[in-house]
C-alpha cells in the first residue's frame, strides 16, 4: 500500500478497532471473569464454578432456562408459520401499489416502541379490557374473564413483536422467485401442496433463516413481553438475570446467567446455520 | 398459488380472509393504544366516558396532559438527546466502517467483518450488563489505584448511549455499505483523473452519492435508541429514558396519559420514517 492509503487505512480501522475491543470483545471477557468469582468474604474472591454449580443445582435457575429456550424455539415457529403465507402473498400475489402498501403496513407497528405494544395488549387481554367486555356483551361469558398474565398472552406478544423480523426477509426472498419457476412446477404436474415443498420452501430458505435466527433471539433476549404479559408461572431467564444484577446485587451470578443466555442463543444459531448450510455472513449481512 | 394459476375459489377467499385477519392482528393493539388517549376515564379501559383531550393539554391533578407532566417531558428530552449521540456516533463509526469493507482487502477482514456482525446476536440484556460489568471494574479500579470516582463510569446516561451504539453501529454500517456495494468507483475515478485529490473525490462525488443512505441509516439509529428497553433497562441511572420511565409508570398501574405519549410517539415515529422515504425516493 502507498503511504497515503496506508494512512487512510489506519484511520478507518481505528474506529471499528476502538468499538469492537472496548464495547464488545472486553465486556463480555470481564463479563466471563466476573462469573467465574467466588465471594468468600467481604470483598475477597476466588477462582472457581460455584456460580455456575449453583446454576446446576438450583431446579428454578435450569428449569426457567429450559423454559425460555423451548418458549422461544416454540414462538418462532408459530411466527414462521403465521408469517409464511402473509408473506407469500405481499411477494407474489399482491402487486404494484397493494404490494408496497402491505408491505409498509407490516412495518408500522414497529415503528413504535415495544413499550407501546405491549401497552395495547395489556388493554385488550386484561380483566377490564376489550375482549373481556366483548364476550360479555355476545354473552359468552357472564362475568369478567382475565386474560392476561399466562403463556399463551404472553406467547401472543413475543410472536406480535418479532413478527416484523420475519416477514421482511421472507417477502425479499420470495419476491426473488420467478413466477415461471412456480408455472413451470404446476406445468409438471404438482399441486400447491408439492409446489410449495419443492419449490418455494427451498428457495425462501435463506430468508427464513434469517428470519428464525432474528426471531429467536428476539424472543430469548427478551424482558418485556414476559414481565408485563406473563404471569407468576411464565418467569424467564433475562428477569433472573436482571433480578440478580439490579435487585439482589449478586453480579458474580448474574454474569454466570448473562453468559449461559450468551451461549445458549449461539449456540442455538450455530445449529440453524450448520443444519441450513448457511453462514452468518450470508444470512446477516 | 400465483395470480396465472387457477385456484378455487374456497381457497381463494380462505387466503384473503386470513390476510385481512392477520392485518387485523397487527393494527388491533396500537388502535386501541390510540383510542383510549381520548377516554374520559381515569383508567385505559371500558367503559367509555366520552371523549376528551385532557391527557394532552389537561393541567390539574389528576387529569394532567402529557405536556404538563414533568417527569414525562423530562425523560422525552433525554431520550432526544440520548439518540442524537447515538444516531451521530453510529453513522460516523459506520461509515468508517463501511469504507473500510468496500475499499481495502486486508488480512484478517473476514474475522473483522464477522466480529462486526456479532452484536446482532448478542441478547441486548447481555450487551447490557457486560458493559456495566467493565465499566464498574474499570472505575473500582481507577478508584482503587488513584483514589479518583469517574461518576461518568457508573450507570447513566453515558453508559445508556454506549451500549446503545455497541449495537447500533452494526445495523448502521451494514444500511451504509449496502449502498456504498452499488457505487460505480469508476466515477471516483474520473474525478482523480481530472485533478481531484483522493479526499476531494471522496468528499464530493462519493458522499453525496451516499447521502440518503446516511440519512436513512441515521433515522433508522434514532429511532433504535429512543425504542431500545433491554439495553438501557440495564445501565440506566438516575435520569430515565421515555421507555424506561413509561415501564415504571405501567408497573405502577396506567393512567390513560400513557396512552396520549404513545399516541405522540407513534406520530412522532411515522414522521420520520416518512421523511426516510422521501429522501430515499428522491434519489
Amino acid at each position: 500500500m502507498r503511504a497515503e492509503t496506508r494512512l487512510g487505512f489506519f484511520l478507518l480501522l481505528t474506529p471499528l478497532l476502538l468499538w469492537l475491543t472496548l464495547l464488545i470483545i472486553i465486556p463480555h471477557i470481564d463479563m466471563f471473569l466476573i462469573s467465574i468469582r467466588e465471594r468468600v468474604a467481604v470483598r475477597t474472591y476466588e477462582t472457581g464454578f460455584a456460580n455456575y454449580l449453583t446454576f446446576f443445582t438450583e431446579p428454578l435457575y435450569l428449569v426457567t432456562f429450559m423454559r425460555t429456550a423451548l418458549m422461544s424455539v416454540l414462538a418462532t415457529v408459530m411466527t414462521l408459520i403465521i408469517a409464511f403465507p402473509v408473506s407469500y402473498y405481499i411477494a407474489k400475489i399482491a402487486k404494484g401499489r397493494l404490494q408496497s402498501a402491505l408491505f409498509l403496513l407490516c412495518l408500522v407497528p414497529f415503528w413504535v416502541s415495544e413499550l407501546v405494544r405491549t401497552f395495547g395488549w395489556m388493554i385488550l387481554l386484561r380483566e377490564t379490557g376489550i375482549f373481556s367486555n366483548l364476550l360479555q356483551f355476545i354473552g359468552i361469558v357472564d362475568g369478567p374473564v382475565e386474560m392476561l398474565y399466562n403463556d399463551t398472552a404472553m406467547m401472543v406478544g413475543l410472536i406480535y413483536t418479532s413478527m416484523l423480523f420475519m416477514v421482511v426477509p421472507l417477502v425479499t426472498t420470495l419476491e426473488s422467485l420467478d413466477d415461471s419457476v412456480i408455472e413451470a412446477g404446476y406445468d409438471l404436474g404438482g399441486n400447491a401442496i408439492t409446489v410449495t415443498r419443492e419449490i418455494v420452501i427451498p428457495h425462501a430458505t435463506p430468508g427464513i433463516v434469517s428470519g428464525c435466527i432474528v426471531v429467536f433471539m428476539l424472543s430469548l433476549g427478551n424482558y418485556l413481553t414476559p414481565t408485563m404479559l406473563g404471569g407468576k408461572e411464565s418467569l424467564w431467564f433475562t428477569e433472573l438475570i436482571y433480578s440478580q444484577f439490579i435487585v439482589r446485587f449478586n453480579w458474580e451470578l448474574g454474569a454466570a446467567f448473562g453468559f449461559l443466555l450468551l451461549g445458549l442463543s449461539s449456540f442455538i444459531v450455530w445449529i440453524a446455520l450448520r443444519l441450513t448450510g448457511q453462514t452468518l455472513e450470508k444470512t446477516m449481512g | 398459488m400465483i395470480p396465472t394459476i387457477k385456484q378455487s375459489r374456497f381457497a381463494r377467499v380462505t387466503y384473503n380472509a386470513y390476510i385481512a385477519l392477520f392485518f387485523v392482528y397487527l393494527a388491533l393493539p396500537l388502535v386501541v393504544v390510540s383510542v383510549f388517549a381520548f377516554n374520559d376515564s381515569l383508567f385505559p379501559s371500558l367503559p367509555w366516558e366520552g371523549f376528551t383531550w385532557d391527557w394532552f393539554f389537561g393541567d390539574e391533578s389528576p387529569k394532567t396532559g402529557v405536556f404538563n407532566e414533568r417527569g414525562i417531558m423530562r425523560s422525552i428530552r433525554t431520550s432526544v438527546f440520548v439518540a442524537l449521540c447515538v444516531s451521530v456516533l453510529s453513522v460516523t463509526v459506520g461509515t468508517c466502517n463501511a469504507f473500510l469493507f468496500n475499499r481495502y482487502q486486508f488480512r484478517f477482514s473476514g474475522v473483522l467483518y464477522v466480529l462486526m456482525l456479532l452484536p446482532l446476536v448478542i441478547p441486548g440484556i447481555v450487551l447490557g450488563i457486560s458493559i456495566l460489568v467493565f465499566s464498574s471494574t474499570v472505575a473500582n479500579g481507577v478508584e482503587d489505584s488513584i483514589g479518583w470516582d469517574i461518576e461518568a463510569l457508573r450507570p447513566g446516561l453515558l453508559l445508556v448511549i454506549l451500549g446503545q451504539f455497541s449495537f447500533i453501529t452494526t445495523i448502521v454500517t451494514l444500511v451504509i455499505a449496502a449502498r456504498l456495494k452499488r457505487f460505480d468507483t469508476t466515477l471516483e475515478e474520473a474525478a482523480l483523473n481530472l485533478g481531484a485529490t483522493r479526499l476531494t473525490a471522496i468528499r464530493t462525488i462519493t458522499m453525496p452519492y451516499l447521502g440518503p443512505a446516511l440519512i436513512g441509516a441515521a433515522v433508522v439509529a434514532f429511532l433504535m435508541s429512543f425504542e431500545n428497553f433491554n439495553t438501557t433497562l440495564m445501565l440506566v441511572g438516575s435520569d430515565a429514558p421515555l421507555t424506561i420511565a413509561m415501564f415504571d409508570r405501567l408497573k405502577e398501574g396506567s393512567t390513560p396519559v400513557l396512552n396520549a405519549v404513545s399516541l405522540l410517539l407513534m406520530i412522532g415515529s411515522s414522521l420520520l420514517a416518512l421523511v426516510m422515504i422521501a429522501f430515499q425516493k428522491k434519489e
